[in-house]
């Protein structure tokens, strides 16, 4: 039986950034990845790194896993596609409008610059906004990155480093052993399950599947400059119960603009839904109506993993299960892209015992215990 | 109906028999239709609106397939090079 | 959705299978409605072919023939409507395209026949992608929309019925031909020759072609290894040909270019037909594995024009509940003759190597040979390459894949079938641009201009 310091199951960007990082460290890492990116959040996201300030536990890590994105575009490849454009949050009315100075100084309070934009300049910044909105919030040091060539960089990483990588999948994982589809079984003396929206290995995970959609167009360099998304975009992504969508567009290296973004529980087939996609894009159409006449190559759908109070499972499994060697790093939600890098380190940390860069608590798997129970309102 | 017909391809009034897709007036025109993503000119391909090598930008409107697309009098036509 | 175009049957494809399913649905009483992308119907093989300029013959052109009997049938016509998205509940959605304008219009129906016809094959080779480079299929579109070859050099290379008939087509209007490069060895075009005996029509059309073409040389069992630029400019200059043991190099203006067809299965795949092996799956009465959804013509098999026609009429006449015992067996020996023709046209293996490491495979996202070959299939090449991932969503570079790489093709088929305006995708409300779609114009106009 093959024998590892550490066994990651699942290559998403997620266990790829953890493959890394315990390479990085000098461990013998052995990664299962399932063979193909095909069907994962990450093959299927948007790529928008953005500090979000749903609460704060999210604003603190994605503030730090922005900053460690810094640190990494300069290594990351063309492929990875890695633009610092900055974020727009955009203000469509006076209720709008309100949160932006409140967002303002909340985002200074955890060291990220964002400036204030009038009417005039947000028409300024982005010409092909609808006349009217009256305001927004950029937020520059945001960027967007292109997934899967950024997972595969991490695995690519990992493997220079010496990690092995298991194109199969994981039939079982517990008390230091997994088990693969292929029936080959590997050892470690810990088991990292960065499994996504897949709960298999775990059915004690309360993680449900968030569906959405997405749209791309063809090349239309200089249309869009920023990630823009509306303000109410954030409550819409804090409903736990309604099917939401929000006017959030992307513009990718290519000139091609990404199109999102839906949000929807209980629908667990991957079939785009016209209804859904059509509410969605006439979100985007209403703050963009010259997108309206725009050449759309493609929709799909993916599958955010989402806890029940919205942060990811980072640490040891604990208190989800009695198996020692189990670890996690799952359920990111809308933000694993961007949470990736910080999700790797903390992890690590708490397996050195270091001291993390934040506070790790809100994220410990352990807190979901009381609520596994607890059924979805 | 007039025998030819004058658009503007590239700014240049082009005379074609009416009839003409805009891609054969293109060819006639002698324009390449678009520069690739890594910047190598193309041309139209298949004929028959599968390829889209023969994207152009016309009556303003970027993309079009121009092989599916025929000649009207007063027509721009731009190519992106 | 609000206002829809309802029919007992659609057709989609106005090709000769199409016109004949619905010419004959039609004459049996039901309400039809043909759409076609092209702008006028026909077809591959009659498209935008001037039918007025035989007076040589007495008989009218079998297109002509076909579409004056579309017409008196009552079938609605409706021309430059590429279909995006279709429904087995009953709906396909269009895009009406004009030179200033496009709209989204909803067609329902009660039962749907696909003639969705075939495309060309395409393989890379270095300097494929040279503006001078065309289709076999798509140099011929291309003269008949008005561009002229007369005085030009050409050759025609590649495999397939289509070489010679190109050809001539190439030769009568004003070109020299300078060769036609057929890859296929004599010795499996033989047997091929032997099956035209039993279908004399086809053998009528075969060696009309070959004495309009006396002046070309009609070379089996070799192929174009690379286009050659001119040294000043982008354009083509010659071709490197060979034959397995020799290669030298023609001089020439242009190069047709193309790899039998493939068929246009993406609708069915997305209506949840199924399919066999890359065919749509069909019993004798053209009915596919979805109740109510026939399939006629080239997606069924690459069988020519006659078997398309027997199909399309098998399949009108199922839609009204009627069975024709003689039809089906004529349409079974026309797929003896398309057994045939794969056999004799099968490709080559040396065409495998073809593409150089750094010969781009797919051209809308200018993807090497090399980047694909660094993956295992489509799913993952796709993903870290955008090969496949532009405006032609891989109905060029799949087929090659598939052939050089042996690379399924992805089977999940979601709207947008082809590129779309945005608002296609979005609620007639969001865009004041979407019209009433009552107001169809064009049934009119499409007939003036036949
Ligand atoms: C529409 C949409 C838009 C999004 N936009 C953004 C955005 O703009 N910014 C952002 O930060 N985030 C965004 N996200 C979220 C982000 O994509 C995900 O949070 C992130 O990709 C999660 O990565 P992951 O590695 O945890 O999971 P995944 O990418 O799902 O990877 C999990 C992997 O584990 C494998 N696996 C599972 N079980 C096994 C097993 N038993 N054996 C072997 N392998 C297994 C799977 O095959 C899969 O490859 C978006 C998500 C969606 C759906
Ligand atoms: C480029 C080419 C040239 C050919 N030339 C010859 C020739 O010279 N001689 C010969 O014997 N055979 C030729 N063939 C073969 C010929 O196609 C068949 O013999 C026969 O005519 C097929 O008829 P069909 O109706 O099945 O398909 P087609 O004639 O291919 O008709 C299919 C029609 O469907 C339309 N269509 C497809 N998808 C959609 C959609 N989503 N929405 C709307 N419309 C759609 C297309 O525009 C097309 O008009 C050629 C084939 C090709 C591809
Ligand atoms: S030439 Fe291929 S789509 Fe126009």
């Amino acid at each position: 039986m093959k024998s590892f310091d550490i066994l990651v199951v699942g290559a998403g960007i997620v266990g790829s950034a953890v493959a890394r990082e315990c390479a990085l460290l000098g461990w013998q890492v052995g990664v299962v990845s399932g063979g193909t990116l095909a069907g994962s959040a990450t093959a299927a996201g948007m790529g928008h790194v953005v500090v979000m300030d749903d609460s704060p536990a999210q604003l603190a890590l994605t503030a730090y896993s922005q900053s460690l994105w810094h640190q990494l575009a300069a290594h990351l490849p063309k492929s990875a596609e890695y633009e610092g454009c900055g974020t727009i949050w955009v203000a469509a009315d006076d209720e709008d409008m309100v949160q932006v100075p409140a967002k303002h100084a909340l985002y200074a309070r955890f060291g990220i610059e964002t400036n204030i934009l009038s009417a005039a300049q947000l028409a300024h910044a982005e010409p092909n906004l609808r006349r009217g909105l009256i305001g927004g919030l950029l937020v520059p040091a945001d960027g967007i990155v292109y997934p899967p060539a950024v997972a595969s960089y991490f695995l690519a990483e990992a493997t220079r480093l010496g990690a092995e990588i298991f194109p199969a999948r994981a039939v079982s994982a517990a008390h230091g052993e997994v088990r693969l589809n292929t029936g080959a079984v590997l050892a470690a003396d810990r088991i990292v399950l960065a499994v996504g929206a897949d709960c298999k290995l775990l059915p004690a995970l309360p993680i449900q599947r968030r569906k959405g959609h997405l749209a791309i167009t063809d090349r239309y360099p200089g249309f869009v400059r920023h990630q823009l998304v509306e303000l109410g975009y954030l409550k819409s992504a804090h409903t736990l119960t309604e099917d939401s969508v929000a006017f959030n567009i992307q513009p990718r290296q290519t000139g091609q603009l990404l199109i999102g973004s839906s949000r929807q529980y209980g629908s667990t087939g991957p079939e785009i839904e016209p209804e859904m996609l059509r509410r969605m894009l006439d979100r985007a159409i209403e703050y963009m109506p010259s997108l309206d006449n725009l050449s759309s190559l493609r929709t799909w759908t993916g599958f955010r993993a989402a806890t029940p109070d919205k942060l990811p499972c980072i640490g040891s499994a604990s208190g989800l299960s009695d198996d020692a060697t189990l670890w996690l790093a799952t359920g990111f939600e809308g933000l694993g892209i961007t949470n990736a890098p910080g999700a790797a380190r903390l992890l690590v940390a708490a397996m050195t015992a270091q001291t993390p860069a934040i506070d790790v608590t809100p994220y410990l798997p352990a807190r979901m215990k009381a609520q596994v129970s607890m059924p979805y309102a | 109906m007039p025998e030819t017909l004058a658009l503007k391809i590239n700014g240049q009034l082009v005379e074609v028999p009416s009839g003409t897709s805009v891609a054969a007036a293109l060819l006639i025109a002698s324009q390449p239709f678009r520069l690739s993503v890594i910047g190598e000119p193309r041309a139209a391909l298949c004929g028959m609106g599968i390829c889209f090598e023969c994207r152009a930008v016309v009556n303003g409107r970027a993309h079009r397939r121009t092989c599916q697309l025929f000649c009207e009098a007063g027509m721009t036509v731009e190519t992106n090079l | 959705m609000s206002q829809d175009i309802s029919s007992d049957v659609l057709v989609i494809g106005a090709g000769p299978a199409g016109i004949a399913a619905a010419t004959i649905a039609a004459e049996q009483g039901l309400k039809v409605i043909v759409l076609d992308d092209n702008r006028q119907p026909g077809g591959q093989i009659w498209r935008n072919l001037s039918t007025a300029h035989h007076p040589s013959t007495s008989k009218r052109h079998p297109k002509q023939q076909a579409l004056d009997r579309l017409y008196r049938s009552g079938a609605q016509l409706l021309t430059r409507r590429v279909v995006f998205n279709a429904s087995a509940s009953g709906f396909a959605e269009a895009l009406h395209e004009t030179a200033t304008d496009s709209n989204v219009e909803t067609f329902r129906f009660q039962q749907l026949i696909l003639a969705t016809g075939a495309r060309e094959r395409f393989l890379p080779f270095p300097g494929w992608t040279l503006p001078g480079v065309f289709g076999v299929g798509g140099l011929q579109a291309l003269t008949r929309a008005g561009y002229p070859v007369a005085g030009k050099h050409i050759a025609v290379t590649g495999t397939g019925p289509l070489l010679l008939a190109v050809a001539a087509h190439l030769v009568a209007a004003g070109a020299t031909v300078t060769t036609v490069a057929e890859q296929a060895p004599m010795l499996k075009l033989a047997p091929f020759a032997a099956s035209l005996w039993r279908q004399p029509a086809k053998l009528v059309q075969g060696a009309r072609y070959r004495t309009k073409l006396r002046s070309a040389t009609y070379r089996t069992g070799c192929w174009v290894v690379k286009a050659i630029a001119s040294p000043d400019s982008h354009t083509l200059s010659a071709i490197h040909m060979t034959d397995g043991t020799r290669t030298w190099t023609e001089p020439c203006d242009l190069l047709a270019c193309g790899y039998y067809l493939v068929p246009n299965t993406e609708l069915a795949q997305l209506l949840g037909c199924a399919l066999r092996g890359s065919f749509v799956q069909t019993d004798a009465h053209q009915r596919t594995s979805i109740l109510g959804i026939f399939c006629v013509g080239e997606p069924t098999g690459i069988a020519g024009l006659e078997a398309a026609i027997m199909q399309g009429k098998i399949a009108g006449l199922a839609c009204a509940g009627k069975s024709t015992p003689k039809l089906l067996r004529r349409v079974m020996k026309q797929q003896v003759f398309a057994k045939n023709l794969e056999y004799a046209f099968a490709l080559r293996q040396e065409l495998r190597s073809l593409p150089k490491q750094d010969t781009i495979v797919c051209r809308c996202e200018d993807v090497t040979f090399a980047a694909m070959q660094a993956y295992h299939g489509w799913t993952d090449a796709k993903l870290q390459t955008r090969c496949g991932m532009g405006p032609c969503q891989g109905r060029v570079c799949g087929p090659a894949a598939e052939f050089l790489l042996g690379w399924k093709p992805p089977i999940s088929m979601r709207q947008p079938l082809y590129p779309v305006p945005l608002r296609a995708l979005s609620s007639p409300l969001a865009s004041t641009s979407k019209v009433a779609i009552n107001k169809i114009e064009g049934i009119e106009s499409t007939k003036e201009r036949i």
